[in-house]
């Protein structure tokens, strides 16, 4: 349909040209939604159904693996709410995520001030930007086998501190219950400060300097400027990006799957892992559908607060 | 002067060693596993460790380049990856038209739920994906693959791709349909083209994304013939021994096309993609 019109004065248009103009008019209407069909179809079958097939299977039993699969009730958000198995993995979930993101901010914080420390030359920070960069290019998998490589009981990390007299003895991080969920984590923490990073490089290179000049002349040293000028300019870039995080991490699987596999005893078992094994490892599809339904709607209450901080700017 | 020219090469010190020790952490776990890949696998955890050891060799390497079923993991993470860089980039830049350039009742709504499908955990997807895609019979299929992949790239390309778009003058296409053309020659002859640098930028981070993806493609494939890269250095850690410098040459080989494209792009590359996180 070829118009002059902007669809934006449309409303406005006055009664008597509306009888020649209106099928022109309901197909102008339509053309934003021919725009948008492939979307609203992929979003449709990748995502509106899916979300009703799995809420329909945790309502019932023998879903996927037999074919008389039958209603259920609540039946399976019972059995899955009250395994021990299940509270330990949303435990550990919970302490991964919230570590993982605050270690993100506070090193995407420190790296991203560094690099734009007016100190050093452009070369200089261009440099160290791509090696700061560096871990967060790894697919996740790399991510995951360079960690075991350096933390194998025989690896770099354990040789390095018995030499400096740290440890006494090869330290199996990967293989102690108490420690494997700090070591997921920090391996975790390496991986993802550096999205951290860019956006609030990018926050502050966005803050006026004559905000800074002010402070300067009300007497503000650099940890009152900090305070006073950087952290509440920064403050909307780093809510969205705090939310943003939690939301990813809580969907952390590959990471832990190749690092772990949720052990040892269930040390570092994620609600993800958890899941998965439910469906893939015991086929109970039913369990693992209403674990995966528990999980979505903990998620949907931090994209809700997602939604709303990306509305308010 | 000479106080605070002092202080301020003091300041410029410690900004130096903190980014030394930054790099440091940052930078030393990709060097050894770039070192890593240069050893014979007996001297993996040789004590003391040593960055370049005598046997110095690419021989890890030919035995990845050489291997057909590792080569055939190359070519399906290649497939699924440009295939679904090219279909995400055609639905979104048609979305994006419409967010960008039209106001329809349902606007908000519907971009609040691509907004929304980000945050829908894949772990809730993959079960009721594993029953369609069986039920498909798109099961150990590229199609399988490529279509779950979407749900990932497009909602953010769309969000990146709009973004871009905002950016552009209206009077562009305006004057398109000024001279009787239709919306779809404007998005195609005027917008598409001068484009280009945002959708480079979408493109990247699309291919990035779907060629890292790991969860689809465990639970989706079953036969080495469409397992793709992340699966295949997996598989790597197997049954009987750890190839530790196998691993790692497959690492290296798996991470350059991101590296390259990030290194090559990585101007444009930031900026959409703090465009896209930051002010969407």
């Amino acid at each position: 349909m070829t118009t002059r019109i902007d669809r934006r004065t449309e409303p406005e248009r006055v009664a008597p040209a509306a009888g020649r103009r209106a099928p022109r008019g309901i197909a102008q209407r339509l053309v934003p939604f021919g725009y948008l069909s492939p979307t609203v179809l992929l979003i449709v079958v990748l995502m509106i159904v899916p979300i009703i097939m799995v809420i329909g299977y945790s309502f019932q039993d023998n879903v996927i693996v037999t074919d008389d699969s039958e209603f259920a009730g609540l039946a399976n958000y019972a059995k899955v709410l009250s395994d021990p198995d299940f509270l330990v993995a949303l435990k550990n979930t919970a302490v991964f995520i919230t570590v993982s993101m605050v270690a993100h901010l506070l090193l995407g914080l420190a790296f991203a001030m560094m690099l734009n420390s007016k100190l050093l030359s452009g070369v200089t920070k261009a440099l160290f930007r791509i090696v700061y960069i560096l871990p967060w290019l790894f697919t996740i998998a790399v991510i995951a086998v360079i960690w075991r490589l350096l933390l194998d009981p025989a690896g770099v990390l354990n040789y390095i501190l018995q030499t400096l007299g740290v440890a006494q003895s090869a330290v199996d991080w990967l293989g102690d219950p108490d420690k494997a969920l700090w070591v997921v984590t920090f391996a975790n923490v390496w991986s993802g400060y550096p999205f951290f990073m860019i956006s609030l490089l990018a926050g502050l290179q966005g803050i006026p300097g004559d905000l800074y000049e002010a402070a300067s002349v009300d007497g503000a040293g650099p940890v009152q400027k900090f305070l006073a000028v950087t952290l509440p300019q920064l403050r909307p870039v780093i809510i969205s990006m705090a939310v943003l995080d939690l939301i990813w991490t809580s969907q952390q699987f590959a990471l832990i799957w190749m690092m772990t596999g949720g052990g040892p005893l269930n040390s570092t078992e994620m609600l993800s892992t958890f899941t998965y094994k439910q469906a893939f490892s015991e086929y109970e599809f039913s369990t693992a559908a209403a674990a995966a339904v528990v999980v979505l709607m903990l998620t949907m209450i931090l994209a809700f607060f997602y939604v709303r901080t990306q509305r308010e700017r | 002067m000479t106080s605070i020219r002092a202080r301020r090469n003091l300041a410029k010190t410690g900004v130096i060693i903190g980014l030394i020790i930054g790099g440091l952490f940052a930078g030393l776990p990709v060097l050894w596993m770039l070192s890593t890949s240069f050893k014979a696998n007996g001297e993996v955890f040789q004590n003391p460790p040593q960055l370049i050891t005598k046997s110095f060799s690419l021989d890890a390497y030919t035995g990845i380049l050489t291997n057909g079923v590792q080569l055939r993991f190359f070519a399906n993470s290649y497939i699924v990856a440009l295939s679904v860089t090219a279909l995400t980039l055609l639905v979104a830049i048609l979305a994006a038209y419409a967010f960008s350039r039209f106001t329809f009742p349902g606007r908000k709504t519907i971009n609040a739920v691509i907004v929304s499908v980000q945050a829908v955990p894949p772990i809730t997807l993959v079960i009721p994906y594993f029953g369609l895609v069986v039920a498909l019979g798109l099961y150990n299929t590229y199609p399988g693959l490529i279509l779950t992949h979407m749900v990932f790239t497009l909602p953010y390309a769309i969000i990146m791709t709009t973004a871009y778009l905002n950016t552009l003058p209206k009077e562009l296409d305006e004057s398109v349909k000024v001279d009787g053309g239709s919306s779809w020659t404007a998005l195609w002859r005027i917008l598409v083209p001068i484009s280009v640098p945002g959708l480079i930028a979408v493109g990247v981070y699309t291919f990035m994304i779907s060629w890292n993806e790991y969860l689809f493609a465990l639970t989706l494939t079953r036969t080495d013939d469409m397992r793709t890269v992340p699966i295949g250095i997996q598989l790597l850690m197997g049954q009987h021994s750890y190839e530790w410098n196998q691993m790692m040459a497959m690492s290296i080989l798996g991470s350059i096309p991101v590296l390259v494209l990030f290194l090559i792009f990585q101007r444009r590359f930031i900026g959409g993609l703090t465009s896209g996180a930051v002010k969407a």
